[in-house]
């Protein structure tokens, strides 16, 4: 990895926000609002995920692998900064009951093209590649919501 | 020895076999009936870094980790 990498994650690094339960999002919205206030970015572009009614839950829950999926954030924070960009995320882990959100995450960038293309591309693997486990809950039973799964990549070395 | 260890929603514990490569583990996981059948759809990482070259190998005290479909947000 270059040095100038290497210090952007030793010294620059920004670090995801894993809560239990759902998350406070006014609260963390307001503080990277706050946080980034003076930074002289252009462009701020927010993603929410919020847990809709549907199929008769009542909420769902998440398990989260933090080792690779600090990697994996660790490696977009490195894309970012070479666009000139910053990403944030916070992520709920265990239960989180509907109408309320389980994900934030957000690019801040000097100008608005780099931030739109970003989000899209950051969401994207988000759902295909971080390692967090979604499950519906039912009648009191957590469900692994297979079929709105994604194999990540490289999936079926071991077949 | 090498630890493997089944991610998310894969009910199984952490268990300890002999393997040099991840072939190996391959070969060991597909003769267990509960877990082969997730083989096809699942991601492999050792000591938390994914990999995608099936002749990696692996030495004593190493952790293969085992990752099926994801769905953040």
């Amino acid at each position: 990895m270059e040095i100038k990498y290497l210090f952007y994650l030793l010294f620059v690094v920004v670090k995801m926000e894993l809560y239990e339960g759902h998350l406070d999002i006014k609260d963390i919205f307001n503080r990277w609002l706050d946080e980034e206030s003076a930074s002289n970015y252009g462009a701020f572009i927010p993603f929410i995920g919020t847990i809709r009614a549907e199929d008769n839950i009542q909420g769902l829950s998440f398990d989260i692998y933090e080792p690779i999926l600090k990697e994996w954030f660790d490696k977009w924070q490195i894309k970012a900064n070479s666009l000139g960009a910053k990403v944030k995320m916070a992520h709920a882990i265990g239960d989180v009951p509907i109408h309320t959100s389980s994900y934030i995450s957000a690019v801040f960038s000097p100008k608005r093209r780099v931030a739109l293309e970003l989000i899209d591309e950051f969401v994207e693997d988000f759902k295909a590649n971080a390692p967090i486990w979604k499950y519906d809950l039912i009648d009191g039973k957590r469900i692994y919501a297979q079929d709105r799964s994604t194999p990540m990549n490289g999936a079926g070395l071991l077949l | 020895m090498v630890k493997v260890e089944f991610l998310g929603p894969i009910d199984r514990d952490m268990i300890e076999i002999e393997a040099s490569t991840l072939l190996d583990v391959s070969n060991y996981l597909k003769k267990d009936q509960d877990i082969s059948k997730w083989l096809d759809k699942c991601a492999v990482a050792i000591n938390d870094t994914m990999i995608n070259d099936l002749n990696t190998t692996l030495k004593d005290g190493d952790k293969v980790s085992i990752l099926p479909p994801v769905c953040g947000g």
